[in-house]
């Protein structure tokens, strides 16, 4: 059986303990880094990750792209939403289709 | 015109010949599955788009009430009211197989039926905005696994049809081309070799004959 990560700071993340998901309060780009590396490594299938706290560790996060699991999937944080979550769809239709088509 | 760098010999000629059918084949099956795959992708791009659309409202609703019940409430008593849940989610991962891309699958399995249990708190010391942003994390929920499932097959669908698309055009660009000149060279220089051992045959036989019986 897989579990369910939520990373981000805690305004943002504390209403998904309700749900029973495992929620992590990290807002600094090293612990967050090696949090989602270590969880990743462990039985997490599905990682939610807030868009500000996924700016600061895009590196870590663009490894984990090609495999199949786990899933990192970014959410907007409680200050609204980046967009960074929908660019990153774009990237994956210009990767694809070797140009962005949505709009 | 690039060939290859091969002896003309009619054993070279055969292998390429083979290898140049090979490759067409090749060619044709990456190509449709290129399309394919790019047909399959555009379907879930859409949905995928739609769904991180629903799911970015549907957090941001529960972000609304959340900050509401943050001013309301002390953090403290905020953080103790959620600090034990008593629902809890596990995922169950199946695989699917697009085109031989291997795609997640999770099914979400909660310890209890109730739906009630995601609240983890009493009413009497928490605000009702809690009660809504939780409510509403939890209508979305399943939406955000959905989210989370076909992103990861538009990532992973995304490199796919990247890698095929350059093995197509590798093979209709460079390979096929390649083969095709080897094997046109190779043909050439087999039937100049042929020719130019007729000819001296002719002038052999003309110096033969000329030699036994005086012929001009």
């Amino acid at each position: 059986m897989y579990k369910v990560a939520v990373i981000g700071d805690t305004a943002s993340v504390s209403g998904f303990a309700a749900l029973g998901l495992s929620v992590f309060r990290e807002t600094e780009p090293e612990k967050i880094s090696k949090l989602i590396s270590k969880l990743a490594a462990s039985d997490f299938a599905v990682i939610y990750i807030t868009e500000p706290a996924a700016a600061m560790v895009s590196d870590t996060i663009n490894k984990y792209r090609s495999s199949k699991l786990p899933s990192i999937v970014l959410i907007p944080a409680i200050e609204g939403n980046t967009g960074d979550g929908m660019r990153a769809l774009h990237q994956a239709v210009e990767k694809a289709v070797g140009s962005d088509i949505l709009n | 015109m690039a060939r290859l760098n091969v002896n003309p010999t009619r054993m070279e000629l055969s292998k390429l010949k083979k290898k140049l059918v090979s490759a067409k084949r090749g060619h044709k099956l990456l190509k449709d599955k290129r399309d394919e795959l790019m047909r399959q992708f555009m379907g879930l791009i859409k949905e995928n788009r739609q769904l991180r659309a629903e799911v970015e409202e549907g957090i941001k609703e529960a972000n609304r009430y959340m900050a509401v019940a943050g001013s309301v409430m002390q953090r403290e008593v905020l953080e103790t009211a959620l600090m034990l849940p008593k629902q809890e989610v596990e995922l169950e991962v199946g695989e699917k197989n697009v085109m031989s891309v291997y795609i997640p699958e999770f099914q979400p399995k909660f310890r209890t039926d109730n739906t009630n249990d995601i609240y983890s708190y009493g009413t009497a010391f928490t605000s009702i905005d809690l009660d809504g942003a939780v409510s509403a994390l939890s209508s979305i929920f399943p939406k955000m696994i959905r989210l989370a499932e076909i992103e990861k097959a538009c990532q992973l669908m995304a490199d796919e049809i990247e890698k095929t698309r350059r093995r197509v055009n590798a093979l209709e660009h460079i390979m096929i081309p390649d083969y095709e000149d080897t094997i046109k060279f190779i043909t050439m220089k087999l039937s100049e070799n042929e020719r130019s051992t007729t000819t001296s045959l002719m002038k052999v036989k003309d110096m033969v004959l000329k030699q036994s019986h005086n012929y001009h």
